[in-house]
């Protein structure tokens, strides 16, 4: 999901890892990078470039006006964002264990099976924000179709149905967090899920296709308090019905989704 | 016996100096509630104008904090307490037990923002003016200095991830001090019985967003300067007696 590893460290901490016989193999190495060098201990060789990034979003920032608006994007994304990402930066430089992961496996590690350790929050929210991105689109909104709407139906009995589960629970969510429309892998059923904070549906190994994020600053600047008002923009106007197909097109790859059609002999 | 319960927790709105509680509650529900006994609660007023804590509170967050969110958690408490009394009523265990998260939350958020208010004041009538006194040597003794408990409100503060409150509470059973946090609209009693909120900031982004965008340690330091510690110094007297 957007997530790349650069650990410049390795190459110069003498200490770290390397023994004593690998600092004469690399001395007699031509290369002339891996060759001890006169600054070998300075500070500049051995700093972290960085580990995960900012991604942007698939669409330019005024994309969604007017349902939401380039101003609150360039806060969300630009700062609130940014913050998480740089903030995980800063936790993973001193952290050599978490060092080396993709950003799922990372959020699944840090959650520590519901005694999340600190890193969690900011990995999960750049997880979470990276997926809510890219469940919208401008021009979005409307209806799902062919199969993925015959899963909605055969799961919550019609589309409006899941419609208005989907608002209820981005109503009721008490507090900070996020409202999903998840495939869970053992009940083999799409439901709607509420997680507080940042707490995201993978740690249970479910399969996420829909995310809207309820913090306050999500909708604050375009809606105040009403979040009734932005949920309801979310739903007719800006989720990507498209990304959600391809999202269980994937799912079904790992679920078992149909009954299997046995020929009765 | 619950109804008692309810009923004394409304003199926590009716404490401090200055705050009268006007019925706002104009629908006939409301009405039809009141007359039928059960207690309603109701929207406290600002001692002082939206604009009074400009520029460390923006008038329009102050404006739509208190219009907007605080008449909401009392609406939907007012709401709760109904539908609690009914289930009561005609025995509904399941749907009382259902009911609680409703009214921790809009209770709590009533109780929460009430403190909140006395707990703030314009400059020019003594906000930010650290307290003098008992409560002012207390904080000195646990706290080692001033400056010492400001930072450590406003590092808890900064560190709550999501939703809550920071608080200066007092421990009544070993008189000391001691900061807090809460998660959502949870009351400070939540993190132990004996404890006594004194002080309570608002960390919820609805809180500070529109001003501070998502530098909440900005807006921790600059909400010291209408910080009103006449509240707190009496509450603190009373229990310390």
């Amino acid at each position: 999901m957007g997530s790349f590893s650069l650990h410049s460290s390795c190459l110069a901490k003498p200490t770290l890892r390397w023994s004593n016989d690998c600092f004469q193999n690399l001395n007699s190495l031509k290369l002339p990078a891996l060759q001890r060098r006169p600054n070998f201990h300075s500070r500049k060789a051995s700093k972290v470039l960085a580990f995960y990034g900012l991604k942007s979003p698939p669409y330019k920032l005024d994309a969604l006006e007017p349902y939401m608006s380039k101003r609150l994007l360039e806060t969300h994304w630009g700062e609130h964002q940014r913050g998480y990402v740089e903030g995980l930066n800063k936790e993973l430089e001193k952290n050599d264990i978490l060092y080396g992961y993709t950003l799922d496996e990372l959020v699944k590690v840090t959650y520590n099976n519901g005694n999340p350790l600190p890193e969690f929050n900011n990995a999960a929210q750049v997880w979470n924000h990276d997926f809510f991105w890219e469940s919208m689109q401008p021009g979005g909104g409307g209806m799902p179709e062919l199969g993925l709407l015959q899963q909605i139906e055969k799961d919550f009995g019609s589309f409006t149905n899941f419609k208005e589960k989907f608002i209820e629970a981005a109503l009721s969510l008490f507090g900070s967090g996020w409202v999903w429309l998840v495939l869970k892998r053992r009940e083999k059923r799409l439901e709607v899920v509420k997680t507080s904070n940042a707490v995201n549906p993978i740690v249970w190994d479910d399969i996420p296709l829909i995310s809207l994020d309820v913090w306050e600053h999500a909708y604050y600047q375009d809606y105040k308090n009403d979040r009734g008002k932005y949920v309801n923009a979310f739903m007719n106007h800006l989720v990507s019905w498209h990304v959600v197909t391809a999202r269980i097109i994937r799912a079904e790859a790992f679920v078992n989704l149909g009954e299997p059609k046995i020929p009765v002999a | 016996m619950a109804l008692r319960a309810i009923a004394s927790r409304k003199t926590l709105a009716a404490l401090g100096s200055g705050l009268r509680a006007q019925a706002r509650l104009a629908t006939t529900a409301a009405a039809a509630a009141a007359s039928r006994g059960l207690v309603t609660f109701s929207l406290p007023d600002l001692p002082y104008d939206y604009g009074a804590l400009e520029p460390a509170v923006s008038a329009e967050i102050m404006q739509l904090h208190h219009q907007k969110h605080h008449q909401s958690y009392v609406t939907n408490y007012n709401k709760a307490l109904e539908q609690l009394e009914d289930a009561v009523a005609r025995d509904d265990a399941p749907a009382v037990v259902k009911l609680q998260s409703a009214i921790k939350f809009n209770g709590g958020g009533h109780i929460n923002h009430s403190i909140f208010w006395k707990n703030l004041a314009p400059i020019h009538e003594g906000g930010g003016e650290p307290p003098k006194g008992s409560l002012g040597w207390a904080i000195d003794a646990d706290f080692g200095s001033w400056e010492a408990f400001v930072q450590k409100m406003n590092a808890e503060g900064a560190a709550l991830q999501g939703s809550g409150w920071v608080w200066l509470g007092l421990d009544k059973e070993f008189k000391k001090l001691v900061v807090e946090t809460t998660a959502n609209q949870d009351p400070l009693v939540t993190k132990g019985a004996d404890l006594v909120p004194l002080i309570g900031i608002d960390v919820w982004e609805h809180a500070y967003y529109l001003q501070y965008k998502n530098a909440k340690p900005d807006y921790l330091k600059n909400i010291w300067k209408v910080i009103d510690w006449k509240y707190a110094s009496e509450v603190y007297e009373k229990e310390c007696r």
